[in-house]
C-alpha cells in the first residue's frame, strides 16, 4: 500500500478530541486502517452532488405533550454508576485544592 | 430433534393458548437446547430464573381466567445491546460489563407484554459494530453449521440460536444489515423494518439515523406476527411512526399474482457475489414470474457508493452516542486517575475494543472543523440522493430482489484484519438503512449440505405488507429455513 492518507500525528490529535488514549502501537495500527478506509471511501468524490441537494427526507419527528412524569428515583439512577456518594456521581477533583 | 423439527413461534403460542403446553414447559425446553449448545457461545447470559418465573406466573394467569397474548410462552432471546430491566446489558463491550438496566427496551416490553418470556441475551459485535460477530469483547459466536465459521453479525448470536432451533423468536438490530446478513449466513428469516416502524427506546444507540430493532425467525409468519406486537408509536421514542400499523399475519397472503418485482441484476451479477448466491437469487426471480408475479430487471445506479457513505454517516453518529461512555454514570471506570480527562480516557481505552475505537476515529475525523464538509457533509446529500433513486424505483416496483451478502458465511479470521473487506460484507444491505427502507432476509432454496445463502427483498417505506407477501410466496415455493445439525 502507498502512503497513508492520513497522518499519525492526525490520529493522535483526532484521537484526543475522541478522548480516546492509544499506545504508539495503536496509532500506527489506527494510521494504516483509518487510511485505507479513507482511500476507499474517496470513491464518494467521483460522485456529482450539485450543492443544494436536500438533507435525506425524514419522518418529522414527533413531539409529545411537555406533562410532568415520573422519571428515575434518585437510587435506581445511581445504581448503575462506578462511584457515587450521598447521592452523587462521584468524579475526581476537577478544580484544584 | 433437528432445528426445522421444533416449533416455532405460532404453533408454541397456539398450544400454550390451547392448554395443550404449559410455558413452563415451553421454556424448560428452550432452556434445555440451549445447554445442549453452549458451544457455539450464542448467549452472553442465560436467565433461566427470571425466564421460569415469567413462564409460571403466565401459566398461572391462563388459569385464573387471563386470556395469554398472541406470543404466550414463546421463548425469547434478545441481542444483549437491548436493554433488559434487572438483566445485564453489555452490548459486547468491557464498557458496560455487568451494567443492569433499570428498564426494559420497548420492544421487549411489547413482546413480552403479548406473552413472549425472555430467556437470555444473545452475544453481538461491540455495540453492532462488525459483520461476524468477531468483535464481542466476550468471544466469537460459532456458526452452527460449522465452528470454523462466523455466524455472521452484528447480531450473530440471535441468528445462530434461531438457526440452531435454541429458540423460535430472537430480537436483532440492524444498522447497516445487522439482522439481515446472520440471517442469510445461518439459513433464517431476518427483518428489518423501516425506519420508526419499531421504537428505538432501550436499543443502546450505534447510529440513530440507521438503527433499528428487527425479528430472526425460522419463517415469515412469524417474522410478521413479531413485527405486529412491537410496532406503532412510542411516546419515548420521537422517530417511532406514528403511520398505522397493520395486522401484518391476519392480512398476509403468499400471492406473487401481480407484484411488480425488480431484479436488481448488477448486483446478481457482481464480481464479487459467489455462484451459490447468484443462482439463490435468480432462482428467486424464476420462482415469482411462475408465480404470475411481473419480474422485470432495474437498474440502482448509487447502490455502489452505499458502504462509502454508510461509512461515514454511521461512524460520525457513533463518534457522537458512544460520547456518553465516560466512566461516571455506567459501566467501566478506570482505577487510578487522578483527574478527570485522564480517567475518561483510560476508562475509554481500557473499555473499548480495536473495531469501535477505529469507528469513532473515523467518525470524529469526518465530523471534525476542516473535514465535515467534505466528508459528513459530502456523505449526508450522497445519502439523499441515494434514498432518492431507491424512492423512484418504488414507483415502478413493488419488492426489489437482489442478494443480501456476497457470500457464504466466511472463515473466521479471514476478514479481521480487513476493515475494508469487512464493511464490503454489507454492500447489499446498507441501502435500505440509509434510505430507510423496510428490507428482509430469506433464506435460498434448501441446498442440502451446502452452507446457506440468503436473498434480499426491499419494499417502499412502510410497505412492510408487501416484502412479507413476496417473501411469503417464495417460502411457499421452497425457500425455507435451512435444517443445520
Amino acid at each position: 500500500m502507498g502512503r497513508d492518507v492520513i497522518a499519525a500525528a492526525e490520529v493522535r490529535r483526532i484521537a484526543a478530541l475522541a478522548r480516546l488514549a492509544l499506545t504508539e502501537d495503536e496509532v500506527r495500527r489506527m494510521t494504516s486502517d483509518l487510511s485505507a478506509i479513507l482511500e476507499y471511501v474517496a470513491r464518494l468524490d467521483a460522485l456529482e452532488l450539485p450543492d443544494g441537494t436536500p438533507l435525506p427526507p425524514a419522518d418529522r419527528p414527533a413531539t409529545r405533550s411537555d406533562d410532568p412524569a415520573t422519571s428515575l428515583d434518585e437510587r435506581t439512577a445511581l445504581a448503575g454508576a462506578p462511584c457515587t456518594a450521598r447521592g452523587h456521581f462521584v468524579v475526581p477533583r476537577v478544580i484544584g485544592p | 430433534m433437528s432445528a426445522a423439527a421444533r416449533p416455532g413461534a405460532r404453533s408454541i403460542a397456539a398450544a400454550v393458548r390451547a392448554g395443550r403446553l404449559t410455558a413452563e414447559e415451553s421454556v424448560e425446553d428452550a432452556l434445555a437446547a440451549i445447554a445442549g449448545r453452549d458451544d457455539l457461545r450464542a448467549f452472553l447470559r442465560v436467565d433461566r430464573d427470571g425466564a421460569l418465573a415469567a413462564a409460571r406466573a403466565l401459566d398461572r394467569g391462563r388459569a385464573a381466567g387471563r386470556a395469554p397474548g398472541p406470543l404466550a410462552g414463546v421463548p425469547l432471546a434478545v441481542k444483549d445491546n437491548l436493554c433488559t430491566r434487572g438483566l445485564a446489558t453489555t452490548c459486547g463491550s468491557r464498557i458496560l460489563e455487568g451494567w443492569v438496566p433499570p428498564y426494559d427496551a420497548t420492544a421487549v416490553e411489547r413482546l413480552t407484554a403479548a406473552g413472549a418470556i425472555v430467556v437470555g441475551k444473545t452475544n453481538c459485535d461491540e455495540f453492532g459494530m462488525g459483520s461476524s460477530n468477531e468483535n464481542s469483547a466476550f468471544g466469537p459466536v460459532a456458526h452452527p453449521a460449522d465452528p470454523e465459521r462466523v455466524p455472521g453479525g452484528s447480531s450473530g448470536g440471535s441468528a445462530a440460536a434461531v438457526a440452531a432451533g435454541l429458540v423460535p423468536l430472537a430480537l436483532g438490530s440492524d444498522t447497516g444489515g445487522s439482522v439481515r446478513q446472520p440471517a442469510s449466513f445461518c439459513g433464517i428469516v431476518g427483518l428489518k423494518p423501516s425506519y420508526g416502524r419499531v421504537s428505538r427506546w432501550g436499543l443502546v444507540a450505534f447510529a440513530s439515523s440507521l438503527d433499528q430493532v428487527g425479528p430472526l425467525t425460522r419463517d415469515v409468519q412469524d417474522a410478521a406476527l413479531a413485527l405486529s406486537v412491537m410496532a406503532g408509536p412510542d411516546g419515548r421514542d420521537a422517530t417511532a411512526s406514528a403511520v398505522p400499523v397493520p395486522d401484518y399475519l391476519a392480512t398476509l397472503d403468499g400471492d406473487p399474482r401481480g407484484l411488480r418485482v425488480g431484479l436488481l441484476r448488477g448486483m446478481v451479477e457482481n464480481e464479487g457475489t459467489e455462484p451459490a448466491v447468484r443462482e439463490a437469487v435468480l432462482a428467486a426471480a424464476g420462482a415469482l414470474a411462475a408465480g404470475g408475479a411481473a419480474v422485470e430487471e432495474a437498474e440502482f445506479v448509487l447502490a455502489a457508493y452505499g458502504v462509502p457513505i454508510y461509512a461515514l454517516v454511521a461512524t460520525a453518529e457513533a463518534s457522537s452516542n458512544l460520547a456518553r461512555y465516560d466512566g461516571v454514570r455506567f459501566g467501566h471506570r478506570a482505577a487510578g486517575a487522578t483527574d478527570p480527562r485522564s480517567m475518561v480516557e483510560a476508562t475509554r481505552d481500557e473499555g473499548f475494543g480495536p473495531e469501535v475505537k477505529r469507528r469513532i476515529l473515523l467518525g470524529t475525523f469526518a465530523l471534525s472543523a476542516g473535514y465535515h464538509d467534505a466528508y459528513y457533509g459530502r456523505a449526508l446529500r450522497a445519502r439523499a440522493r441515494l434514498a432518492a433513486e431507491l424512492d423512484a424505483l418504488f414507483a415502478r416496483f413493488d419488492v426489489l430482489l437482489l442478494p443480501t451478502s456476497p457470500g457464504v458465511a466466511f472463515r473466521r479470521g479471514e476478514r479481521l484484519d480487513d476493515p475494508v473487506a469487512m464493511y464490503l460484507s454489507d454492500v447489499f444491505t446498507v441501502a435500505a438503512n440509509l434510505g430507510g427502507h423496510p428490507a428482509i432476509s430469506i433464506p435460498g432454496p434448501r441446498q442440502g449440505p451446502a452452507l446457506p445463502v440468503g436473498v434480499q427483498l426491499i419494499a417502499p417505506r412502510f410497505g412492510e405488507p408487501l416484502l412479507f407477501r413476496a417473501a411469503l410466496a417464495l417460502e411457499e415455493r421452497g425457500f425455507a429455513a435451512a435444517d443445520l445439525p
